[in-house]
């Protein structure tokens, strides 16, 4: 990987002072992943350019991860991670140019403290949002962005671009600055996992923001980002069986979290856009369902499909709900539920009020039975239509609680959306993960056929403001078990 | 009570087999050494040691209350694993034992008491030699005196038997050992299991001659040798109870048939000695039938019906016969509740519009290994549930008396000669909803050993369970479908020869040493892996598969997931399959067949994996490389040394571009099924064959090679002797010019592949099983391995070298026996749930961490 760095200062050659790195010289500093060599392919009074080359050894960066780290995936050896100006070059940008980072120049103070005229150009910069983010990133710090996409493969012109931007970045700045904005901003835009990251280097980078990262219109995004990234769990397992049957980790992931925009805000590039308001979708949601367990008097319930325990979490502070279970089939959804309920510093009383575990919804399981309703709050769309009558039969059929609450997206409200817009077709579904989306009429023909083959009765309700002509954007129907009504 | 009698200086001593024996007597009475000397050490449970276990003293009276939660515990364990158990504690206040009896009880076990009465004085001496026993005199009276009172009227406490042992009787026992009435293991059959027959003599004899039986008036016999099993209900309703009774008695009394008791046995012998039972449900037409008889015939019928066991183990356990069936916890056991199960089935406590008790379906959850065979509740047609099957098909009723051929799960049925008896709810109306297509989480949640006849004992980890529930859970298809999930593949050991990390020769060898004589190789197809499942029509996937949704087939990948998500393109490639595969159908005399195969291109699947993953780097590489090398050169222009960077940049844009070459070869237009052809190379399954294990590959490739349809490629395969070199030489350039030609490489399997069963004990060991030999090794090419290893996997061979294969090839043979484990299973007819747990074990197998790049 390569990032190149250019000034038109009078003289250019001064940037070496800068820099700390002789112009005339080829300096080579070890790296764990590699090798980084500075050079100088023009070094005049005009113009003088700064080469950072990054030679990344892939035997060495899977190594580097520690000999314990098992092997996961073929993404650890076959990656991007030597060609693109990703997180391992802002590692090597920071360790090489420590002293510039910082600031300090004995020789040319001066020249240090203030702004001058740089150059920057990386040819492969990965950016997750497309040359439209690498903009609202860099130009808030003063950059002129120049980025143009490199397309995948030119032999399949149908595959489109590449997440590649080739950049350059033109601006009158500090230096120090300039190179604490790459190396925050490199792994932002990057936006990969850091498999060969240590924790400790992630909060390194984010201290590197602090000055200007509290100002940027965007800190949003780049500190979730970033925290998002660290925090992620690692599902090693998961990723494995992803790679077998020749899917990508990412497109299987479960939906642990539908509609966080709403919640953390200033994320404008995240999924459910400009349409909901607040209170967001996903509370009115979570309301709509928690008043319906009030209404029906339950005591007991279990969360089919908890994900992080959104639902959980506010059940358990209402003291009415004496039992919470939460069951997902997700292992990694089950342990962010784990860091969102804490339950290992709950009081007792509380602790004693919650279960988790990992199950399934098309297998039958005495753990489901013996609560006074069952909640499958945007469970149903994620289940392969086939496979719905096993669902039913576990919930409906072995499990049979007094009350099930099903909630699931209004189809016909999709159109409402911006974001869901596709050219000259039906609009998009909520949730890659959708199996299918149902129209109320679809909704209201699958809940009659539940009531008549398991002997339950429903109503069916509107969850967020009703259109009058394309209904609400959710559906939630209660269902009775007519044997205990 | 018993007082043993003394025959010869010998006191016998017998328990049933499967019991609870509770030793009573006071401190100092000799019960640890008569239990030592009688009954082994891990069957004996004494509260001392229990106290010893909570208190490091066996004698810290205040852990008495915690020491029994644990004696209880054990025992409860044991009790419920079927052990014999002996408990070792004073026992001699009513409390104490009452507890135990309904620990027996609950695990539906007979409890004995043997008694040590010795006199206080011995009691007391004995005591005083025991240092570690600091308690006086007046304790072992106490005991004494709770003792003499319980001795009155222990024979109330529910214990089957109290043997009492008196002065020096304990040292003369020889403790003897009673079968349970219901084990009768030792009948290896082969049986004729008949349904129920309710008073219809007439259809009865016709039943027993179309089996092969000579019927007398009162009585049958069977020229093989073969033996009768009625299932009980085989009087009421019917035109001849009597007549019925009378042939059934004469079989048993011959040896040559056994009978269970049915619900209406119980209630005709309840009239027949006079209570008061009303007369329903075809019991009035037996007592009329009866009335008609001498008394003489009806006391002996009386006795015989009252005589009828709740249930039969047959054939070392591995076959059930009871009444209304018998869930897995209750076989061989006895209780109350045991004979209730047997008798009338278990009901869920509703009644139903037609005011008959709604059964509850305990078939669906039964995960025994032995067959159950029962009757009681009318059925259009037999069906297997989970290695269970009801044989009442309502003769009675004007539909058909049902016999089950055991072993040949054949089923034989003659028709009613008429209704003889109105049904109170129409035959047609399923008692129960079936759903054999629901599994549970006890089939496949926590740490597994799954027993696999061609390799062993296969253990899964807890965590491999986990990965793999979420995999199945949330993308594969419906598991009826799921017969087969295909193994992992080892590579060959590493190749020294200069530029490759894989290469024929190390596969040759690895099999001539292990003794195989020829081998194919098979042109190893770049796509993705698919097991198709086809059904010759939506009818036979319905009766084979049980999937009624009016599919005929799916075509799935190695995580079990369907190829497309969208229905029609996924339909579509299965007809067209269906279409391909046709000339199969009389070849193999089979309604379906299962296929081991690769769907090409592999840019059908794997698009997405291929741009994200693959054509990223290329992308990354290609826009960064020429960049680095246009810039070193200005470098070198003005004189610095970077000779060596530029060497290795030019180097890494070369094989930048070899490795963009390398995954553009396999992807292709794809449009709707428009350019997706199917590569098949095994065939796993057919009607009664598991035929990856009965065929050789030649078989295979011949057959398949026959194949002649558009959507169909074929498989390119050479045959080598392992002893010719020359044979050798040629494969070795077949798989150069294949692999030079782009191809990904080729698979090396024995020819003759058949694997070695394993015996039971093997099955069940956990021993370690000799080493086998691999069911295949693949040989990749050189080119295809830089999107394995990546684009510079050139430069560092020989570190890439120094790979460890062990783990890969462990695993890969784990898996192997796994997925022929599931074909077979399923081939078998095996329940749904045994197939299952195969299948599942494969995937979370495949969870296991190992080097991707094997």
């Amino acid at each position: 990987m390569l990032l190149t760095i250019s000034t038109t200062s009078r003289p250019a050659t001064d940037l070496g002072f800068l820099l700390h790195k002789h112009p005339d010289r080829v300096q080579e500093f070890g790296q764990s992943f590699g090798t980084a060599r500075v050079f100088y392919p023009e070094a005049d009074e005009h113009r003088c350019t700064a080469a950072l080359l990054v030679e990344v050894d892939p035997v060495r960066l899977v190594r580097s991860r520690g000999r314990s780290s098992p092997d996961f995936s073929l993404g650890q050896y076959v990656n991007d991670r030597p060609y693109a100006a990703s997180s391992l070059l802002a590692v090597a940008l920071a360790d090489v140019f420590r002293t510039a980072r910082a600031g300090r120049c004995a020789a040319r103070q001066e020249l240090a403290d203030g702004p001058i005229p740089l150059e920057i150009g990386l040819p492969a910069l990965p950016c997750r949002g497309g040359a439209e983010l690498a903009h609202r990133l860099f130009g808030p710090l003063g950059w002129t962005v120049d980025a143009a996409a490199v397309p995948l493969d030119e032999r399949f012109p149908e595959w489109g671009d590449s997440r590649y931007l080739r950049v350059t970045l033109r601006g009158a700045l500090r230096l120090a600055d300039a190179l604490n904005h790459l190396y925050v901003l490199l792994p932002v835009l990057d936006d990969a996992k850091h498999y060969w990251m240590a924790g400790d280097e992630v909060d390194k980078l984010v201290r590197a923001g602090e000055g200007w990262l509290a100002a940027h219109p965007e800190r949003g995004l780049i500190t979730r980002r970033y925290l998002g990234r660290r925090a992620a769990l690692t599902r090693e397992a998961f990723a494995r069986l992803a790679e077998l049957g020749d899917d990508l980790e990412e497109t299987l992931a479960p939906p642990v979290e539908e509609e966080t925009a709403g919640e953390t805000g200033g994320d404008a590039v995240d999924d459910s856009g400009g349409e909901i308001r607040t209170p967001p979708l996903n509370v009115l949601r979570r309301e709509a369902v928690v008043a319906a367990l009030e209404e029906i008097g339950a005591r007991t319930v279990i969360d089919l499909g908890c994900g992080s325990g959104q639902l959980l979490s506010a059940l358990l502070a209402r003291p009415a709900f004496t039992r919470v279970t939460g069951m997902d089939v997700s292992a990694w959804a089950l342990a962010m539920a784990g860091r969102r309920l804490r339950p290992d510093r709950m009081p007792d009383a509380k602790r004693a009020r919650l279960e988790l575990f990992q199950g399934s919804l098309t297998y039958t399981d005495a753990r489901l039975a013996g609560h006074d309703a069952a909640v499958l709050m945007e469970v149903v769309e994620h289940v392969d239509p086939p496979r719905l009558p096993a669902l039913e039969r576990v919930v409906f059929g072995t499990a049979t609680p007094a009350h099930v609450i099903v909630t699931t997206p209004n189809a016909e409200y999709n159109v409402k959306y911006e974001f869901l817009a596709r050219e000259g077709g039906p609009p998009a579904r909520r949730h890659p993960d959708h199996r299918f989306e149902w129209t109320r009429a679809e909704f209201a023909e699958w809940t009659a056929g539940v009531c008549e083959r398991y002997g339950y009765a429903v109503t069916l309700r509107p969850v967020g403001e009703a259109d009058p002509e394309v209904g609400p954007p959710t559906q939630l129907a209660v269902f009775t078990s007519r044997g205990r009504r | 009570m018993s007082a043993p009698m003394s025959v010869s200086g010998v006191v016998p001593v017998n328990v049933p087999e499967m019991s609870l024996v509770v030793l009573v007597g006071i401190s100092g009475s000799g019960k640890s050494t008569f239990a030592a000397r009688h009954f082994r050490p891990t069957q004996v449970v004494s509260s001392d040691f229990c106290r010893g276990l909570v208190a490091d003293d066996e004698n810290d009276q205040s852990a008495t209350p915690d020491a029994f939660d644990v004696l209880h515990y054990i025992v409860g364990t044991r009790l419920r694993r079927g052990l014999l158990t002996v408990v070792d504690a004073t026992n001699v206040q009513w409390e104490a034992r009452k507890k135990l009896i309904e620990l027996a009880r609950a695990h539906d076990v007979l409890a004995d008491a043997i008694v040590l009465d010795v006199p206080e004085e011995v009691a007391i001496a004995r005591n005083a030699n025991r240092p570690d026993r600091d308690f006086g005199p007046q304790v072992i009276r106490r005991q004494r005196r709770d003792l003499r009172r319980s001795l009155g009227k222990i024979g109330k406490d529910g214990f089957r038997r109290v043997h009492v042992l008196r002065g020096e009787d304990a040292d003369r026992v020889v403790v003897g050992y009673e079968k349970a009435w219901s084990d009768r293991t030792e009948l290896t059959g082969p049986f004729d299991i008949i349904g129920d027959v309710h008073g219809c003599r007439s259809e009865l004899e016709s039943l027993l001659r179309r089996l092969g039986w000579r019927v007398t008036p009162d009585g049958a016999a069977h020229p093989e040798g073969r033996t009768a099993v009625f299932v009980g209900d085989l009087v009421d309703r019917g035109p001849d109870t009597p007549g019925v009774l009378r042939l059934v008695m004469g079989m048993v009394a011959a040896g040559t048939a056994l009978c269970v008791c049915g619900n209406h046995e119980q209630k005709l012998v309840r009239a027949l000695r006079g209570h008061a039972v009303r007369a329903t449900h075809g019991l009035e037409r037996s007592l009329e039938q009866f009335a008609a008889e001498p008394a003489e015939f009806r006391e002996s019928a009386r006795e015989f019906m009252d005589g009828l066991m709740s249930h039969y183990r047959l054939d070392g356990g591995r076959l059930v016969v009871a009444h209304a069936g018998l869930k897995e916890a209750y076989h061989g056991r006895a209780s109350g509740r045991v004979r209730a199960f047997a008798l009338y089935g278990d009901t869920t406590g509703e009644t139903d519009e037609y005011g008959l008790p709604v059964r509850y379906p305990w078939a669906n959850e039964y995960r025994g290994r032995a067959m159950v065979v029962y009757g009681h509740t009318p059925i259009p047609e037999p069906e297997w549930v989970n290695n269970t099957i009801c044989l009442d098909t309502g003769v009675v009723f004007g539909g058909r008396l049902t016999a089950l051929r055991y072993p040949e799960r054949e089923i034989v049925s003659v028709p009613a000669e008429k209704v003889w008896y109105e049904p109170v709810r129409p035959l047609a109306a399923p008692a129960v909803v079936r759903d054999p297509g629901v599994l549970d989480i006890g089939d496949v949640d926590g740490t597994r050993y799954v027993e696999t006849r061609y390799g062993g004992r296969v253990k899964i980890a807890e965590e491999n369970s986990r990965a793999a529930l979420e995999i199945m859970s949330r993308f594969a298809v419906d598991p009826r479908w799921l017969v087969y999930l295909p193994p992992t593949m080892a590579p060959p050991q590493t190749s020294t020869l200069d530029g490759f990390l894989e290469h024929p020769a190390e596969a040759f060898e690895e099999f001539a040493a292990a003794g195989v004589a020829r081998v194919v190789c098979e042109e190893k197809h770049m796509g993705s892996r698919a097991i198709a499942v086809l059904a010759r029509t939506p009818e036979t996937a319905a009766k084979r598969f049980g999937v009624a949704d009016g599919s005929a087939g799916v075509v799935y990948t190695r995580t079990g997931r369907p190829f497309f998500d969208d229905h029609d393109r996924a339909a579509g490639l299965v007809d067209r399959l269906r279409e391909a595969v046709r000339p199969l159908w009389r070849e193999l005399d089979s309604d379906w067949v299962v296929l081991d195969c690769e769907l090409l291109p592999w840019s059908a699947k794997a698009e997405g994996l291929i741009r994200e993953q693959y054509a990223s780097v290329g992308a990354a590489a290609a826009a960064t490389l020429p960049e680095t090398v246009a810039v070193l050169e200005r470098a070198a222009r003005r004189g610095l040394d970077v000779a060596a960077p530029m060497e290795h940049a030019r180097l890494r844009a070369r094989n930048a571009a070899l490795f963009r070459e390398a995954y553009a070869r396999y992807c292709g237009p794809v449009s709707g099924l428009e350019g997706v052809r199917l590569a098949p190379f095994q065939i796993l399954a057919c009607e009664g064959l598991p035929t990856a294990v009965e065929r050789p590959h030649e078989w295979h490739l011949d057959l398949l090679g026959r194949l002649d349809a558009d959507v169909i490629t074929p498989t390119r395969h050479v045959f080598v002797s392992l002893d010719s070199p020359e044979e050798r030489a040629a494969a070795v350039a077949w798989w150069s010019a294949l692999t030079e030609a782009g191809g990904e490489g080729m698979v090396v399997k024995p020819a003759q592949f058949t694997p070695a069963r394993f015996t039971q004990a093997q099955v069940t060991s956990d021993r370690p099983v000799p080493r086998r030999v691999q069911p295949g090794i693949k040989v990749r090419g050189r080119e295809y391995l830089r999107i394995v290893y990546g684009p510079d996997y050139t430069e560092s061979l020989d570190v890439l070298r120094h790979r460890f294969t062990g783990k890969k090839r462990s695993l890969a043979l784990r898996e192997h026996a796994l997925g022929l484990e599931a074909i077979t299973r399923f081939t078998e007819g095996e329940p749904l749930w045994r197939v299952h747990e195969a299948v599942f074990a494969v995937l979370a197998l495949e969870s296991e961490p190992v080097d991707p790049r094997l």
